[in-house]
Order: structure tokens, then C-alpha cells, then sequence
């Protein structure tokens, strides 16, 4: 088995790991956003799509194990290549040329990255936590799951983190997606530039997709 | 006094190589490690060289003075390599491909060594698409060829304009393979400074180590040169900027005979000077001949723009002189003719350049066919120019490119010097007066590969050369003399750089030792260069020190020896009194310009020794013409 | 011919050695439009060496983009603003009169600065001395037409071989990641039949060699690409991801 792990911590290997675990993730968002586009249909829709994943609940709890495994070592991965890179390139040029030889989404991965992560615990902090242990408000134990999410995105400034987390999670998945395919060794001349547009229609749509719930809802949207 | 022994094998030229391999001593495979070979300089006949010597079972070490072996100035050679495979079905043979050879170098090589070159061109070949080299090929997937000056078939190999590169790139990874199992040891960044000769017999070398300026000593069975070409002499040449010839220089020095240093080809389509502070000059193509016309304004400094220039004051030299051959006259008649009308005051603006003009062929063919031919040559030459050639004639003007005399070598490629083989272009062996194109990465190949693995054994079991270590005293008077050279040249102290002076030397070397000589000239050359010389010791500056990088202290170092090699060249050209192939002599031409060769006297290699500062022995090696018989070169 | 000449500052990278710490100087300059960018080196070492300063110490050799010896980051890109061109074939015609260029070595961890300009990249030449080779000794080999290759194929493999090593790929990179150089190896041997043999072997090996040097890990970011002279693809790095994950998963050979 010594060949798995020195493969997982070779250059390669570990850019592999950060290609599997994020495209399992790009698949878990749009399960999670078709989920949540019951928020548009009102509170019974929404309430009952909840309760419906409660039905199912240890299906979803496997899911939901391997989706932590997936986050966590996309998160440990990344800060682990980050750092390593840093090292690798040591002192830096006096002038900033990379935005003549790159675009800002390939570059800025670990900053978006990092402030979707910030974003993740007060989202599973807010959502997660109070749906599945303890909801001080009270939403949960009523099943009242639509009102509360009404409640936090009534929350201006809630709504415009909502919406700024949005935004750059759009950027990191602009470059995920296509980096994806890069790092499966998927390059071809033929097929290549359609991956990168159905990877920016990709982001797009889910940053437009997840921002529309909190503006939807703080512009007086389900009233 | 030595005598000239070329050791040729007995024979018929088509059976002598093979003869000659049966006759000549095996090293047992077992005792192969116990002999260790230098080999200095990893271009193609360097690195093939130092591999195939490698796989053997040698102990090798490689040197190169760059960074890496792969930068070896072979890697810019553009146009392909010759072969006589015959996969065209065209009539190419052996015996046609050495016939060319001989012809094109106007009958001053030995042919012995050249049918050899011609046998194993084919196996070259199949070795570099072994090695994966991506040679172009058809859609067939068979190999693909292009025909080139000087040869009526279609036998040149090529990997796009990048053919040097991709066979060095082959050779560097055998030598490479061989490095990582552990049989070559490679020192890069070492230049060598000094031969050390113990006994009669090349013993080792005497290197700088470029990083620490520390005096490296070096010992083996046999030592190999493979260091290339000396054209960097006249400061502005095609060749890269740490071309030298201070290796085979310093061997001679040390009694290695040097050969036809007057050989010196000067290639006519390079782009011309921009100015003082230009480095270096650029070769293009030879084959934008085929559709550019050469022409100058006929009259004496024309400041015109060359598109105000109407049609019936042109003058298009090469069409007028030699209406057979016109634009496509070979290399060194088209150098001498684009001199000739600049000497006038008639090339481009009155300065030393004349035009290529594509015009009438885009008229004829249409842009896109021009760009489909020359798309990426028209690209180069605007990246370097700022100009655009559809619209504005290119300016072309001769340079020196390649240099086919060397340190002398015998069949077997050893050099006078028991123990010390010369191989590429820094031997004089295979191209006579004049070098075909698309033949030197053939014949370094050749050298590498297919000649020195068997006449190294040769030597090796044959003279059984002894191992002096590097504390035998020998060694250690080289190295003190290789320091105090260093040290003399940082004491001097001076108030001239170092490339003013080279640039000083290359202006002699072009105006006088240049593509066209007479005895005046070559005269003044002597003196002026022995004048240049004693000014360097006095007044060059070189700051920095010895015991770090200093690349002004190695560039110094190379140009003490062009003073000397410069000297060579003029009184070389000056006993040839005949002209041939890359050689014209001025007095020695037909009326109408042509060269006049003299068979009667001059079909000898002039193989000089040194004997001390300004003095050399000249000792001639007689060529014999059994094949193929000496005529006239005409191109009217 | 003569062209008005251009006024510039350059900030200089100088450098004594690889142990002390640089800074750049100033140099103001008057030079022709025509010059390359290194011949204007040349005209200002002229003038210290003039002066008895040390020369800024740069490398160069063939002049004409083939060599891959120089290498130097203008303003912030390697090889200058240009595409597909190395350092010498850089004009000056590029530039506007009373600019300042500021002009610095390849920056990475494993290609340590030695002198002003020069780095070390011998680096390279140990990875592909890990394999990026074919096994094959001087003569008994097969005739040079007994394998056809698909002309597409062969001129893929010619695109990759291209590559003239001079390190531009590592000094874009912000991880310092020598995989485009690397792949491009790889690359070549993978898409021509005499490279199978040894197609997983090697792969492994020149990433091995190339890890334990401390080149930095792709993020894609595909500025390799854009500052190579030579314009190698980064399909090539595919191809080598693929290929090691291959050789990771299929080969019965255990490189470690």
C-alpha cells in the first residue's frame, strides 16, 4: 500500500486529490442548489423537502460523511500545496507580471478558497447545526425550516455575506471545473474550450443560483 | 620532424572502412572499465562521443563549459542532415553522397575519410529515430526528406527548422542514459584551459571551473576534443557567443598539428549589421534564394527607398553574372558577389547589405504561397528587423558561419598527438575547402557514434596507454601555467575592453582574412593582428577576480587566442596561393571572377605545427583524388 | 538605417553571489531601437568594464532563441512582453523612450541566483537524467522507416520536443512548478512508439527527481504556456498526469 500514499503526496498525486475531492463537490452543489430551489416555491415546498431528507435520514448521514471526508481534504490538501508553493517559488519578482500571462481566477484559488471556507462554518454554523442538533430559536423543532431561513436572509448584512461568499465561490469554481479535467490528464484540442464555457455556465449558474436565495428573500421575495 | 602519417586503410574506398573495423584491436568487455576517457565539448559529436563510449563500458568523463549539455551550439543548426538512404528512389547512393562531398569541397578533402562519412550516414539515421527524434515524416508515416545546395537528390533528414536541435537533444539524452547508470560523469560549467601531455601522449586536461575560478586537473587513457569551430575569431559570425576555439587552440599549442585554418565558410544569406553594438549575426535560411531576387541599386549610395527604386535601375548581380544559376549560385560565390557590390558603395544605402526581394514572387505566386514557403523565416526576420518582408525587401548580407579546418586528424581521428582525437567541426577531416549544407551534423554524428567507439579500442589496445595520475608533475606545471595566465590577465589592468579589442580583431580578421584575400592584405593582417596583440597585453582592462564567475576574465581568455589563431589563418591563406572553395585569393581567379584552384601545387592539407610564439612549421599531408577526379567548379 | 536612439533607466538585479543578498542598481541608458535587449547589456558592461566595475553578469549564447540560455524577467514576465520569444531575440524597439525596465533573475527556490542575472538550472538536466531518454545503444537498432509513425503523431511529439529547456515555465509560475518543462519530455517519448517501453518507468522517475528538487505543484494556472518561447502546450501536462496515474495504477514496477 506504500505506493497509494506516495502517490497521494507526490506533486501529481496531491493535485490529483484536490481534482477528486473538488469534483465530487462541484456534483454535491448541484444536488444542494436543485434541493434549495424549493425555497422559491414557498414554505410548505421547502419544509417538506427537509423533512423528506430526514426521512432518508442514514442514507444522507453516509452522504454527508463522505462529504466532510471530501472538505476536509480538499481544505487540508490546498493549504498543504499552498504552503508548499510558496516555499517552492521563495523570493518573489519586484514587478507582478502574472496578469499579462494569467487570468485572476487560476491565481486567486486559495484566497477564494479560504473565504469560502470562512463562509462554510457560519453557513453549517446557521443552517446545519440548527436543523440537525439544536436550534435555540426554535425554528427546527416546529419544522418551521422555511421561517428560519427567511429570518437569517432578512438580516442585511447576513444576506450581503451570503451573496459576497456567492460571488467567489463563482470564481473558484470558474477555475475548478476546467482545472479538473486539466489535472485527470482530460486535454484535448477539440474538446477543451467547450469544458471551459460549460465551466464558466457551470459557475455562473451556481453563484447566480445560491445568491438569488438571500436577495430574494432580503428584497421582501416569499412574503 | 613527424611525418604526415593519414593512415589510411588499404583498399578499395568501399571496403576500406570495413576492413579496417575487422583489423583494428578489441578492448575486452571486462577490461573497458579499467580505461577512462575525457571528452571536452557536448555538441553532437561530443555527446554521441561520450555515450556510445559510455555504453561500451568506459569510464567517461564529459565537459562542457555551459550550464547544461544540452546548449551546445550544434543545437542551432536549422536545415537537416544528409543521408544517403535512398528512401526516395532518386538514385542516391553511398558513392553519389561522398561524391558530392569531395566536389563540394572543392577537391581539399581526404576521401577516405569522406566515403566513411557517406557509409554511415544511413545508420546516423536509424540511431536518432531510435532515440525518438521526431523527424518529419509523410502521411504514409515513413520519413520525409528535402533537397539541398550542392546535391541533385532528395536526402536531407530534417525536424522542422529545428533539426540541430533535435539531434543534439537525442545525443544529450544517450549521454544523459549513460550518466544516469553511472558510466559518464558529466562536469559542466568546466572550460578546458590546457592539455596535458605526459610522455608523448595526451594524459588529461587543465579546466576552469566557471562557478569557483578554482584550476581543475583531469587524467585519462585518451583524451577526445570535440570543442567546434573557431568563426567567432571575427567577433561577428553565426556562431553562438561562447563558441571558442581556446581547446583545439591550446592543443595545438601543446604539438597538435592544425589544419587548413584558412578554411572558413562565409554563408550569404545572414542579416546585416544594425549597428556598433551588434553581437552577434543571424542566419537565414538558405533557401529564401529560391523565390528572393538579390539585387543592389546601380547607383553609388542610393538613399532611395528600395520601392522608389524603379525596375531598370536595379541591379540584380547574381542573375546578371551567372544567368544559369542566378539567385541559387552556390554559398561562397554569392558572399564574394554581395561584397563586391557593397565594396562599391552600391549595397543598401551605401552600407554593407543588399536586398532580397520577394516582390516579383508574391506578384507571380500570391502572397499565401510566399507565406506557406516562408511564413516563419518572414516572421524572425521582423521579430529581429521591425520590418515587414511582404512589403519591404529583406536585407541579407554574408557572414561567417562554419569553419572547416581543425586540428589534423588521421583516419582513425586521431590527431598527431598520440592519445588525442579531434572530432566535429574542430577536426579539419571531412569537408575540404568547403562545407555542403546539412552536412556538419552528419559528419558530427558520424565521428560520435560510428567512428570513434571503434578506433578508440583501437588505440586503447593497441598503444595500451598508460594512466598518469593528476599529482604527476606534469599536471601540476600545466595548472601553475594556466593560473599565471589568469593572473597575468587580471594584472594588467588596461583602459580597452576586452570586446572592443575582439571587435578590433574581427574587423582585421573580415576586411583582410574575409571572404576575399590578396598577399598586400593578408600581409598587413600579420602585422596589424601581432600589433593588436601586443596592445592587449598592455592595455586591456579585466575587472572582477580569478577566484569567482568573471565572464569578462573568459571571454578574455579566449581572445588571447584568436590573436594566434587569426596570425594562422593569414599566413595559411597566404601560402595558398590558388583559390578554393571557402579560400580566394584575388590574384588566383579566371577573368570572369571565378576561383582558379591549382591542383599541381596545392592539393596537399596544410597541417601546421607550432614552435613558439609567431613561428609555425608548416608539414603537407598530399591528397590523392583516386575516385574522384578534380574538375572545375562552374555555376555560369 | 539609424534610428533614433531611446532614453531608459533599467533597475538591475545585482547580485555578488549566491550567498549575499541583491538589490537592484540603477543604469540610465541611451541606446538604438535596433539593438536586441542584450546587446544593450553588452554596451552598458562595455562601459563598466571601461571603468573597471564588474560586468553585470548575464547568460546568453546562440543569439537566436534555440539555445535556451538565457532567460531574464523584464518587468515582470520572463522573456520580456513578447510572446514566443526568448530573452536575445527581445528589440528595443519594443520599449518607449524614458521608460524604466526593471530586469531580474528567474526567481525559484531550486534555481538558485549565482551571479547579478545568472541562475542555476541544473536541476533540469538531473530530471531528465531520471529517464527522459530511450534505452537504446549506438547501433543495433531497426531501420529508421521500419516503424511508421502517423504524421500527426510524430509532429505532436515534435511540438513537445521543442521545448529549448531555458526555464521560462518556472520562473512564470507563481508555485515555481516545472511540470511543462517536464511533461514536455515525457510527452514526447509518450506519443512515439519508441518511447514505450519505458513509457511508465520514466514518468514515474522524472516526477520523483523532479519533486525531491523542490520544484513547486501545478495549479493550473497555464502561465507557463503564455511566457514559453517555444510555445509548449499545456496539453502535454495533461498527457503526463495521465500518464502517471497510469503508471501509479498499472505498472507492476514499484519506483520509489
Amino acid at each position: 500500500m506504500g505506493w497509494v500514499f506516495k502517490f497521494i503526496n507526490s506533486s501529481i498525486g496531491k493535485k490529483f486529490m484536490m481534482a477528486l475531492t473538488g469534483s465530487f463537490l462541484l456534483i454535491f452543489l448541484v444536488i444542494h442548489l436543485i434541493g434549495n430551489l424549493t425555497l422559491f416555491f414557498g414554505a410548505d415546498a421547502f419544509n417538506a423537502y427537509v423533512l423528506t431528507l430526514d426521512a432518508i435520514k442514514p442514507l444522507i448521514r453516509i452522504i454527508e460523511i463522505v462529504l466532510l471526508a471530501a472538505f476536509v481534504i480538499h481544505i487540508l490538501n490546498g493549504t498543504r500545496l499552498w504552503i508548499s508553493n510558496k516555499k517552492a517559488k521563495g523570493q518573489r519578482n519586484q514587478i507582478n507580471g502574472s496578469p499579462q500571462n494569467s487570468d485572476v481566477f487560476s491565481r486567486t484559488m486559495f484566497l477564494t478558497g479560504s473565504i469560502i471556507f470562512i463562509f462554510l462554518v457560519i453557513h453549517l454554523g446557521t443552517f446545519f447545526w440548527r436543523f440537525n442538533v439544536s436550534d435555540p430559536m426554535g425554528f427546527a423543532d416546529e419544522h418551521q425550516y422555511y421561517n428560519m431561513v427567511v429570518y437569517f436572509f432578512n438580516i442585511w448584512w447576513y444576506a450581503v455575506l451570503y451573496v459576497i461568499a456567492m460571488v467567489l465561490l463563482g470564481y473558484h469554481l470558474n477555475h475548478g471545473f476546467q482545472s479538473a479535467f486539466q489535472t485527470f490528464g482530460w486535454n484535448h484540442k477539440k474538446y477543451t474550450p467547450w469544458i471551459k464555457k460549460i465551466g464558466t455556465i457551470y459557475a455562473i449558474i451556481m453563484a447566480l443560483g445560491f445568491a438569488a436565495m438571500p436577495l430574494y428573500f432580503l428584497l421582501g421575495g416569499g412574503n | 620532424m613527424t611525418k604526415l602519417d593519414s593512415k589510411i586503410p588499404a583498399g578499395h574506398i568501399s571496403e576500406k572502412w570495413t576492413n579496417h573495423k575487422f583489423n583494428m584491436k578489441l578492448v575486452n568487455p571486462a577490461n573497458k572499465r579499467k580505461f577512462e576517457i575525457i571528452v571536452v565539448g557536448t555538441g553532437l559529436a561530443g555527446a554521441s562521443a561520450a555515450a556510445s563510449l559510455g555504453e561500451l563500458g568506459y569510464k567517461v568523463k564529459a565537459f562542457t563549459f555551459h550550464d547544461s549539455a544540452r546548449r551546445a551550439h550544434s543545437i542551432s543548426a536549422q536545415g537537416g542532415i544528409n543521408a544517403s538512404k535512398n528512401y526516395q528512389n532518386d538514385g542516391d547512393s553511398t558513392y553519389r553522397l561522398f561524391y558530392d562531398t569531395v566536389k563540394g569541397g572543392d577537391f581539399r578533402s581526404r576521401e577516405a575519410n569522406v566515403y566513411r562519412l557517406a557509409e554511415v550516414s544511413g545508420n546516423i539515421i536509424d540511431q536518432c529515430v531510435a532515440q525518438g527524434v521526431p523527424f518529419a515524416r509523410e502521411y504514409g508515416g515513413v520519413l520525409d526528406n528535402r533537397s539541398f545546395g550542392g546535391a541533385q537528390v532528395s536526402r536531407t533528414f530534417y525536424a522542422r527548422g529545428q533539426t540541430g536541435q533535435q539531434l543534439l537533444l537525442g545525443a544529450v539524452s544517450a549521454l544523459n542514459r549513460q550518466i544516469d547508470n553511472g558510466s559518464v560523469k558529466l562536469f559542466t560549467r568546466r572550460e578546458m584551459l590546457d592539455l596535458v601531455i605526459v610522455d608523448g601522449a595526451a594524459k588529461g586536461i587543465v579546466c576552469r571551473n566557471l562557478l569557483t575560478g578554482e584550476i581543475e586537473k583531469y587524467s585519462a587513457h585518451a583524451v577526445v576534443l570535440a570543442t567546434g569551430g573557431y568563426a567567432n575569431v571575427f567577433f561577428l559570425s553565426t556562431n553562438a557567443m561562447n563558441c571558442n576555439a581556446t581547446a583545439i587552440w591550446r592543443a595545438h599549442k601543446r604539438g597538435a598539428y592544425f589544419a587548413n585554418p584558412c578554411f572558413t565558410q562565409i554563408h550569404p544569406t545572414c542579416l546585416p549589421l544594425h549597428g556598433d553594438s551588434q553581437s552577434k549575426l543571424t542566419l537565414m535560411s538558405e533557401s529564401l534564394r529560391n523565390d528572393g531576387r538579390v539585387w543592389v541599386s546601380k547607383k553609388k549610395g542610393d538613399m532611395r527607398n528600395p520601392n522608389d527604386i524603379p525596375e531598370d535601375e536595379r541591379d540584380y548581380y547574381l542573375e546578371r553574372k551567372y544567368p544559369s544559376f542566378g539567385n541559387l549560385s552556390p554559398r561562397d560565390i554569392s558572399s564574394r558577389a554581395a561584397k563586391e557590390v557593397c565594396d562599391e558603395g552600391r549595397g543598401v544605402k551605401g552600407g554593407h547589405a543588399v536586398y532580397l526581394d520577394f516582390r516579383d514572387a508574391i506578384n507571380r505566386l500570391g502572397k499565401h504561397v510566399i507565406e506557406e514557403r516562408y511564413g516563419n523565416l518572414f516572421e524572425i526576420y521582423e521579430t529581429i528587423t521591425g520590418e515587414h518582408p511582404y512589403e519591404y525587401p529583406m536585407m541579407i548580407y554574408p557572414a561567417p558561419h562554419y569553419t572547416m579546418g581543425g586540428l589534423w586528424v588521421d583516419y582513425n581521428l586521431m590527431s598527431n598527438v598520440p592519445g588525442l582525437f579531434i572530432l566535429g567541426e574542430a577536426n579539419f577531416s571531412d569537408h575540404g575547402a568547403n562545407r555542403l549544407g546539412a552536412s556538419a551534423l552528419m559528419q558530427g554524428l558520424a565521428d560520435g557514434y560510428f567512428v570513434i567507439p571503434y578506433t578508440m579500442g583501437n588505440y586503447l589496445a593497441g598503444d595500451k596507454p598508460t594512466f598518469v595520475n593528476t599529482d604527476h608533475p606534469e599536471f601540476d606545471k600545466v595548472a601553475n601555467g594556466v593560473r599565471d595566465l589568469t593572473n597575468k590577465l587580471l594584472s594588467i589592468k588596461g583602459k580597452r575592453t576586452v570586446d572592443d579589442i575582439h571587435k578590433h580583431l574581427g574587423r582585421i580578421m573580415w576586411n583582410k582574412v574575409g571572404m576575399a584575400r590578396n598577399e598586400k592584405g593578408l600581409k598587413e593582417a600579420v602585422d596589424e593582428i601581432r600589433e593588436l596583440k601586443t596592445e592587449f597585453w598592455k592595455n586591456v582592462t579585466i575587472p572582477g577576480s580569478g577566484d569567482d564567475v568573471n565572464q569578462t576574465l573568459e571571454r578574455a581568455g579566449r581572445l588571447v587566442d584568436y590573436f594566434e589563431l587569426g596570425e594562422l589563418m593569414a599566413i595559411d591563406a597566404l601560402d595558398r596561393n590558388e583559390s578554393c572553395g571557402g579560400h580566394f585569393r584575388e590574384e588566383y581567379q579566371f577573368e570572369d571572377g571565378e576561383a582558379k584552384r591549382n591542383d599541381e601545387k596545392y592539393s596537399y592539407v596544410s597541417a601546421w605545427e607550432f614552435t613558439g610564439e609567431n613561428k609555425w612549421i608548416l608539414h603537407k599531408e598530399p591528397l590523392e583524388f583516386e575516385y574522384v577526379k578534380p574538375a572545375i567548379r562552374s555555376y555560369k | 538605417m539609424e534610428a533614433k536612439k531611446l532614453n531608459l533607466t533599467l533597475q538591475i538585479w545585482r547580485q555578488k553571489n549566491s550567498k549575499s543578498v541583491g538589490s537592484f542598481v540603477e543604469y540610465k541608458v541611451q541606446v538604438s531601437p535596433d539593438a536586441s535587449f542584450l546587446e544593450m547589456l553588452d554596451e552598458i558592461n562595455n562601459e563598466l568594464e571601461a571603468k573597471d566595475q564588474e560586468a553585470i553578469h548575464f547568460e546568453s549564447d546562440c543569439r537566436e532563441g534555440i539555445c535556451g540560455t538565457c532567460g531574464l524577467v523584464i518587468n515582470g514576465r520572463p522573456h520580456g512582453p513578447l510572446q514566443k520569444i526568448a530573452t536575445c531575440q527581445l528589440h528595443m524597439r519594443n520599449f518607449k523612450d524614458g521608460e524604466t525596465i526593471w530586469v531580474e533573475p528567474f526567481r525559484a527556490k531550486a534555481f538558485p541566483v549565482i551571479k547579478d542575472l545568472m541562475v542555476d538550472r541544473s536541476g533540469f538536466d538531473k530530471i531528465l537524467q531520471a529517464g527522459g531518454y530511450v534505452s537504446v545503444n549506438t547501433g543495433g537498432v531497426p531501420d529508421a522507416n521500419s516503424i511508421p509513425i502517423a504524421k500527426d503523431q510524430a509532429s505532436l511529439a515534435m511540438d513537445a520536443a521543442a521545448c529549448i529547456g531555458c526555464g521560462a515555465c518556472v520562473a512564470a509560475c507563481k508555485n515555481a512548478s516545472a511540470v511543462l518543462f517536464v511533461s514536455a519530455k515525457v510527452s514526447q517519448y509518450a506519443l512515439l512508439p519508441q518511447g514505450q517501453p519505458e513509457r511508465y518507468r520514466r514518468v514515474e522517475r522524472m516526477v520523483k527527481v523532479m519533486d525531491e528538487l523542490g520544484f513547486g505543484s501545478c495549479t493550473n494556472t497555464y502561465a507557463c504556456e503564455a511566457e514559453c518561447p517555444k510555445g509548449i502546450s499545456v496539453s502535454n501536462i495533461a498527457r503526463m498526469n495521465r500518464e502517471y496515474v497510469l503508471a501509479k495504477v498499472k505498472s507492476k514496477e514499484i519506483v520509489d
